[in-house]
Parts: C-alpha cells; structure tokens; sequence
C-alpha cells in the first residue's frame, strides 16, 4: 500500500511541475507587454511602467522568474493582483470557501440521486424504469448547465417565487465569516432565519451544478452494475439462494463501486468548470466568478493564480480519490 | 420418484440475430445418491440446462420445460421465495472458474458463513465452528487463517476447495459441479474429483458432474448423459457406454481417447459444433458423422429405445456396427 | 484431454455433406452486424434523424429563414411567439431585445455549431491520434514525455484551459474552437496509446512485422485501423462537448461575438431579459441541447454497436 501510494506521488510531482509551467507561461503567452496590457487603455507613464516591470520581475531572465514563481507557490506567495493590489493568495482562499460549499453539495446531491438511480436501471435492465432513469440522465448529461440555470431561475423564482436569484444569503442577515461556509456560519450565528436563508441560496446553485456530474454517476454506476452482474462471483452469490437486495446491493454494488468512486474523484474538474458558469449566473461569491471576472477586467496575476490553485486542488482530489481507491479495493491493498 | 425430474427443457436466448437454441428438448433424471455425468464439447449447452435449473441464466434467456421437478417441488410453477428456499440449500453449484466465482471484495469467511446465514438457523459462533469445520472437511490447512484472507490471496485449487466447502455447507441433496477442474493443475484435479468423490459418498448427495473429459467420467460417474448441440444423443450406464456406445458421436469421442487410439496419429472429430448460423436441416451431427447417409441429412432423428441407449441416431451403432432403420 | 474439445479440421466435408449442411442464414457482414446492433437502440435512430436534420438545416439555412440573422426590425422589439398575446405570424417564435427574428437567428445558428463540432474535432481527434500513435510506438521516454503532458492538461477543468487559451489569444469564436480541440485532444491521446498498446503484442502484428511492414504502413496501416472503434465514440462524444464548451464560451463572452448568431452568445444577450422574455432565453437553450442529445444519443448508439465487451452474448 505504501508503495502504491509513493508510486503515486511520483506521478504527481512532474505533473504539479508542468501545471506550474504552464500558468507561468500564461502570463508571458500573451500577446504584447503584459503590464500595459493590465493597464488597459489608460496606459501608464513610462517610469510607473519600468517600476512595475522590476516589482513583478519581468526584468529577469525567463528562468530566474520561474524559479522565483515556483519558490513564491510553495511559501503560499501568487504575487499581487494587480486590480486590488492584494495577495492573490488571500483573495483566492477568501472565496474558495463558496466554492468548496456549492461543490460539497452538487456532489452529494449527485451522490445520493445518482448511485440509486444506476442501480435500479442496471437491475432493471431493458425495462421501463431503465430507460426512464437513462433517458433522464442523457439529457443531464447533455445540458448546456449555464440555460439549465436561466430555466430554473424563470420557474423558481420568476414564476414560483420560491427561491432567490444571487448571492450566498439574504442582505437581511450580517454576521463574520468564521468557517467560510455560509450553512455552518448562519448556523452558529443562531440569527432566526439564517440557515433558511443560507439553504434557499443554495438550492438551485446546487441543482444546476450537480445536474452533470449526477448523470455521469448515474450512467457510469450503471454501466459499472451491469458489468459486475455479469461476473461469476454474482451467480456464486445468486447460486446460494440469497435475496436480490444482498445480490445486487452487497455483492455487486460493492465492487461497482470501485469505478464508480473513481468517476466522483475525476468530477471535481468538470465541478469546477462548471462552477465558473454557476457562479457566473447566481452571482456565487466563489473562485469561479472571480476567475471570470479576472480575465474580464485583465487582471491577469489573479488569473494565473486562481489556474494553479484549481488545478493544484484537481490534482490532489485526484491522488486522494486514487489512495482510497486503493484502500477499497482489496487487489491493491494487499 | 426421481430426485431430479426434468422432461423436454428448452432454453432460447436472444441475440441480435434473432433467438439462439441452446438446449434442445433435454431430459434429465437423477436419483437419489446418483452421480451423473454430463459430456459433451463446448457449446453443447451442459453447462447451459443446469444453470436454467438453477435459475442463473442472464435476462436474454427463455426456459421451458415440460416437467422441472426438484424433491417434488415443481420449480417452474414455484415462486422466488420458493426456488430461493430450495437453491444453495438443497440443490448447490460449483463451478468452471473459482478464482472468478469468488467475490474479490470479501473475505473467504465472510462468503462461507453468508450461505449458512441464508437457510440454516445457527448462531454467529456456530456458524463460525461450522465454517471451520467445512474448511478442514475440503482439506484446506490453517482454516482459521484462511478464513480472514482474500480469494486473490489463495491458489486456484484453494478457490474450488472453498467454493465446494460453501456448496456443502447446507448439506444439499444434490450437487452440481460445473467443469470444477480444467482451470487448474493436473494434480490438483484429481485432487478436487477425489474430494467430490467422497463428499457424494460420505453424504449420500446426488452428484451431477459436467466435463467434456471422458476420462474423467470413467473415474467418476455411473452414469453417463451425452450432449450435442443442445440436444441429449445418448445416456447409459458407464460400463455399457464405454463398451459398447450406441450414437456415432459417442463412438467419435470414445475413439478420440489417448488410450484407445490404436494409430500413431490420434483420430479426432472433424469440424466443430454447430452454431447459430449453420444449423444442419436433418440430424445436428450429420455433417461431422461417418456414418451419414442421406437420410441422416434430411431427417431429424428421434431417440432409440432405452437398450440402444436412447441414442438420437437414424441407425444406431451396435458393437460399432450401424444398424437398420431403428425408428 | 483436449481430444473431445472442438478442434477444426483443416480436411472439409466432402461435397455431399456440404450441401446437407443448409444454413438458415449467413452470418452477417461486419457492417451489417453494426448497423444491426446501431439499429436496435431506438435512441440512437431518433438521435440520428435529429442529427441529419441539424445539418440539413444547417446547409439550407439561406433558403428555410424567413429572415435575415442580423437584421433589426426596430417596429418589432421583444415580441412573443406567434402563439402568444402579441405574438404575429411574421416572427413564428418572436424576436429578441433588438427585433431581429428568433427563429431566423436559430437556423443560421445550426450552421455555426455544425461548424464548431467538425472544427474541433477535427483539431482534437486528428492531432491526438498522431500523438497517440506515436506515444504507442515509441514507448521510453518518448512515451513517458508525451503522457505525463496530457497529464497537465488534463489536471486543468477543460472549460478553465480553453477560457485561458481565449484570454490569451482573444476572444472570437476561431479561438474558442482552437482552445476547445487543444482542450479535448489529450482524452484522444490516450485512448489511441491505449488502444495500440493492446493491439500491439497481437499476433497479426507480429505478422506484419515479420513480412517487413515499413514503421509507418505498421502504424496507420496495421494497428491504427483495429484502434478506430473507440476513437469513433470520442468523436461523436467530443462533437457534443465542442459545442457545448463552445456555447458556454460564448455565453461568458469569450466565443463567438454578438451580432453573431451563435445559440451560447444569445443567450448571453438574453440572460438580462431572463424574467421578462422567456423565449429569448428558452429557444436557443433549447436548440443546443436538443443538438447535443441527439449526438449523444448516437454516440451512445455507436458505442454499444462498436463495443464488443458490451455486446450481448
């Protein structure tokens, strides 16, 4: 087991250095002098241009600024957003926490609905609630989630009035941010009508990014089942007389599974893509919006950080969904 | 009455090519006590009947059967929670992988006591005993070792140990085992056939065993159902097979044997199985038959008189010599 | 022991029992058998009329438009479909905030995601295959070099990469599909290595080496041929995503730009009219998802003709 986690990292340390080079390059990629190009149409005298250019060491040598880049990652150091003037750091770890919440939740939702609903197609192979529960899910799968969203916003809030349109909470509410996530925050701020507040913002955020991700857990749990039902330790089980729950949800579930937590891990990087569209859309104070925004207003030291740090995040999802991998499936484990 | 009764078993399965016979109007008896064997090449369909008794068929396949009757219960009529009650306590099954036919995701114990939860009324300490007991009863050493390791960690042999240990756990009346041997060693074959030998004898279980192995049949079994293409050609007694077989297919497989083969050259049958495709209009073997004559290419053959060993010939074969106009 | 298992003899049947033999039917031809197995998913049918129907709307775009896309009836600002108060006949299914014609604008749109969706994959499929192909071959670092790179694109969420590349290059809808067939390339390379690393320690491989197949007939000759099958399915799968990554861009305002009638950049022009003005937001959705289901549709059709493992037995 350890050697299997170790033969892990070593995968992941070339990989985090080229995701390193490649936000590095980004910057310089662009197309003419990047601090003009930050500064916009306003343009800049040519001493404040030679200041910048020394402050975000663009006066060095291509290798000295990366190696410095690359030292400034591991002391927590993105440079300085050039919008704010602030760390980049703090600003992204200021909203990663909306983020990591609405992506907890669209993938429980997706969770909890998606497992079940492949199980019952996969049992029920060829009959009608199969094709109800894959049918739904191909159309899941196939939904543009950035108009899913405007849908349900006309349903739900503009013809229903149930739930609002933007945001993490009612302005009604004001109260510190101590953990960064608005449920356990509203909760502890023991404001009546907080934590409803807080539960409402997050319905359709959740619904629309975990809309994808359910689809993919259903479809895949599935095909997982359907795979397994087929094995002959399947008809051992059948063969000893024992009841379709513990045949289908023991027996088989057990070793679909394995796949199927393999595909929640790889989720998270179409989580976070499309967090950038959900944010975008309900006004989700999160990384996402800030990384659009970011390009929008060429604040391109934020972009370039807020791109290492999600890929980073990818990355190290990944290696732990590939260590419990391990863990559950006995083969590896030994 | 016949522990196991089945008359006229048909199975279809479906394909994309339309419905696919596998076994073709097979009749099967056991007694109490029996050891039957089953031969026949791949894709005979003898693997196929037995799992349509057992209820293992995938989805794509359709069963009908004049009579299923297992211990007098009627098994077609029967509902899930019947058969359920019936299959891995009265009737059990090894089969042809055993490293595949346990699950990779449990321990050995776990498996074998899940049997006995199922249909016997014991505690969680006897059940322990019991697995033990089993254990040490299929000649597994360390049993309370074994009991706590993964499938992957035991040998192939050691995989079909277990999975007959689990078979026997509820002390079934019959017992079926599917091509238990050819995935392992030699050695460790006859080892398993000894084991399952005497288990039959010390129980008192009904035996079916499934082979393509004549020889194997000849160490074990006393009686003998030949299969071809889904349908039953021939069955007798071991003895009166193996001198004196009726159907030309028989005749064919027993000349194939290492010990009976009088060339240098060891004769074998031309030609394979009939499949979905090439299914011949008259006899199924006629085209592979050396004895064919045309009548054999337009006529499907109808089985013999039990002392011609039921044999499904136009002209069954006496002492290797065919005979005429029988039906 | 073998001597009962069936063995075929290279010595056939006389004449005689030849003709006994009278097979009901012939086993299909490969293709047929396909396009059986394609045939009996009723999605994957329904997916591929839906399908054809896209591109032939999309190629008579100048004919079946009752309008032009661009142009602005300034009489007619945000009327509701026909079928609505205040809707008329002459816009079937209203016009948007500038009084163009929906219907008009979503037809010449079927032309730019069939566009995008060949764009792309021919951009993703054809460079992944060659890297693929060559990472398959060259095994050793080559190999190692080529895969631990799409591994780093691959860390990064697609539609995160593409919305840099267009920060990069800038946002117009070339770009877009250039970032998207960058984006989607590497799932290519994978697959493709995959795929020759099975195929290659195959005995007719072995053959063709021993004949003295030249390394490049070996490559897209021998091999590449027997690796198609899943690359089809990640075409068909990756055409739908295109557009989808495409829309989605273009909604962000990185894609196409207005007054082109891209469906994702219409529904950026319309996402202020969200409460007011459904069908500016629903028609265009519509028509994306409609177009990707029907692709999906048939991608799912494909691969459960083309996958053996799948197959039933």
């Amino acid at each position: 087991m350890l050697s299997f986690i170790l033969r892990r990292l070593g995968t992941f340390i070339p990989t985090f250095i080229g995701v390193s080079i490649v936000s590095f390059l980004f910057i310089r990629l662009l197309p003419g002098d990047p601090i003009l190009l930050m500064a916009g149409e306003r343009g800049m005298s040519a001493e404040r241009h030679a200041q910048l250019m020394v402050q975000f060491g663009f006066d060095q040598p291509l290798i000295t600024q990366y190696w410095d880049y690359l030292t400034g990652i591991l002391r927590g150091d993105l440079g300085i957003s050039f919008k704010t003037k602030r760390p980049v750091w703090d600003e992204f770890f200021a909203l990663f926490p909306a983020t990591l919440e609405l992506s907890l939740c669209a993938i429980v939702f997706a969770v909890v609905l998606g497992i079940p609903a492949g199980i019952i197609a996969a049992v029920k192979r060829g009959k009608w609630p199969d094709q109800v529960l894959m049918s739904t899910a191909l159309v899941g799968y196939s939904m543009p989630i950035f108009w899913w969203a405007l849908l349900l916003i006309i349903l739900f809030s503009g013809m229903l009035g149930w739930t609002p349109v933007s945001g993490r909470i009612s302005l009604m509410f004001f109260f510190p941010s101590g953990t960064g996530f608005m449920l356990i925050d509203s909760l502890r701020s023991g404001q009546a009508g907080a934590f409803a507040s807080a539960v409402e913002h997050l319905i359709l955020p959740t619904i629309v990014l975990g809309t994808i991700p359910l689809a993919v857990i259903a479809r895949q749990t599935r095909s997982a089942m359907l795979e397994v039902l087929s094995e002959d330790y399947v008809r051992t089980a059948k063969a000893k007389g024992l009841g379709p729950l513990r045949v289908n949800g023991l027996h088989a579930l057990r070793n679909a599974l394995i796949p199927v937590i393999t595909v929640i891990g790889l989720s998270v990087g179409t989580l976070m893509a499309g967090a950038i569209l959900t944010e975008t859309i309900f006004s989700w104070p999160g990384v996402g919006k800030w990384m659009v925004e970011g390009i929008g207003s060429r604040d391109y030291t934020a972009v370039q950080g807020g791109l290492l740090m999600i890929a980073l995040i990818v990355m190290v999802v990944n290696l732990v969904v590939d260590v419990l991998y391990g863990l559950i499936n006995p083969k590896i484990r030994r | 009455m016949p522990l196991l009764d089945v008359r006229n078993l048909c199975v279809d399965f479906r394909t994309a090519n339309g419905l696919f016979r596998a076994v073709d109007g097979v009749d099967v008896q056991v007694n109490v006590g029996d050891v039957l064997a089953i031969v026949g090449e791949s894709g005979s369909g003898k693997s196929v009947s037995m799992l349509a008794l057992m209820g293992l068929l995938p989805w794509t396949a359709t069963i009908n059967a004049d009579l299923l009757h297992f211990d007098g219960v009627d098994l077609a009529s029967a509902n899930t929670q019947q058969r359920r009650s019936i299959i891995g306590k009265d009737v059990a099954m090894i089969f042809q992988e055993p490293m595949s036919s346990l699950n990779p995701c449990f321990t050995i114990g776990f498996q074998l006591r899940e049997t006995m939860k199922a249909h016997l009324p014991l505690s969680r300490r006897e059940r322990q005993s019991r697995a033990i007991q089993l254990l040490e009863q299929v000649g597994l050493p360390e049993p309370e070792r074994r009991l706590k390791a993964f499938p992957h960690q035991l040998s192939g042999g050691m995989c079909q140990r277990v999975m007959i240990a689990m078979a026997i756990a509820c002390k079934p009346k019959l017992l079926i085992a599917d091509e238990p041997t050819p995935a392992l060693d030699v050695t460790i074959q006859a080892q398993i056939l000894e084991l399952l030998l005497d288990l039959q004898k010390d129980t008192g279980m009904a035996l079916v065993l499934i082979t393509h192995d004549m020889g194997v049949v000849a160490e074990t079994a006393q009686r003998v159902s030949v299969q071809y293409a889904g349908q039953k050609v021939e069955e007798q007694g071991v003895r009166d097979l193996f001198a004196n077989p009726h159907h030309p297919y028989t005749h064919a497989l027993l000349a194939a044997l290492p010990e009976r083969a009088t060339s240098r050259q060891l004769p074998s049958i031309p030609g394979v199985v009939p499949g979905q495709f090439d299914r011949p209009k008259g006899c199924l073997f006629s085209p592979r038959c050396t004895y064919a004559k045309d009548r054999c290419f337009q006529e499907v053959p109808v089985a013999a008189p039990p002392a011609l060993g039921l044999a499904r010939c136009h002209y069954p074969l006496v002492d290797g010599i065919a005979q005429r106009e029988v039906s | 022991m073998a001597s009962t298992d069936a063995t075929t003899d290279s010595s056939l049947p006389e004449g005689s029992k030849r003709d006994s033999m009278l097979p009901d039917r012939l086993r299909p031809s490969p293709f047929k058998e396909f396009w059986g197995y394609f045939c009996e998913n009723r999605g994957a049918i329904v997916g591929l009329f839906v399908f054809v129907a896209f591109i032939l709307i999309a190629l008579f775009a100048d004919v079946l438009a009752p309008h032009s896309a661009t142009e602005q009836y300034r009489d007619a600002l945000l009327q509701p479909p026909a079928w609505q108060d205040g809707g008329s006949t002459r816009f079937l299914l209203g016009t948007d905030a500038v009084g163009r014609d929906m219907l008009s604008r979503l037809i010449y749109g079927a032309r730019y995601s069939f566009f995008i969706g060949v764009i792309v994959v021919v951009i993703s499929a054809g460079t992944g295959v060659l890297i693929g192909l060559l990472a398959g071959f060259a095994r050793g670092w080559v190999d190692t070099l080529i895969m631990r790179l799409m591994d780093v694109l691959l860390a990064f969420p697609s539609l995160l990469l593409a919305l840099v590349m267009v920060a990069i290059l800038g946002p117009s809808l070339i770009n877009a599909m250039i970032a998207i067939g960058i984006v989607l390339q590497p799932h290519y390379v994978r697959l493709t290595r995959a795929a020759v690393m099975q195929e290659l320690p195959k005995d007719y491989v072995t053959s063709a080496r021993v004949v003295g197949a030249s390394r490049l007939r070996l490559m897209f000759v021998t091999v590449l041929p027997n690796c198609l099958a899943p690359i089809i399915v990640q075409a068909a799968l990756s055409f739908s995503t295109a557009i989808l990554d495409a829309a989605a861009l273009g909604f962000l305002g990185l894609g196409a730009q207005p007054p082109t009638p891209e469906w994702g950049t219409m529904l950026a022009d319309a996402r202020e009219f969200v409460l007011r003005a459904w069908w500016v937001v629903t028609f265009p959705g519509l028509a994306i998802l409609i177009n990707v289901l029907a692709i999906n549709l048939m991608g799912d059709g494909l691969r459960d003709a083309l996958d053996p493992k799948l197959k039933r037995s």
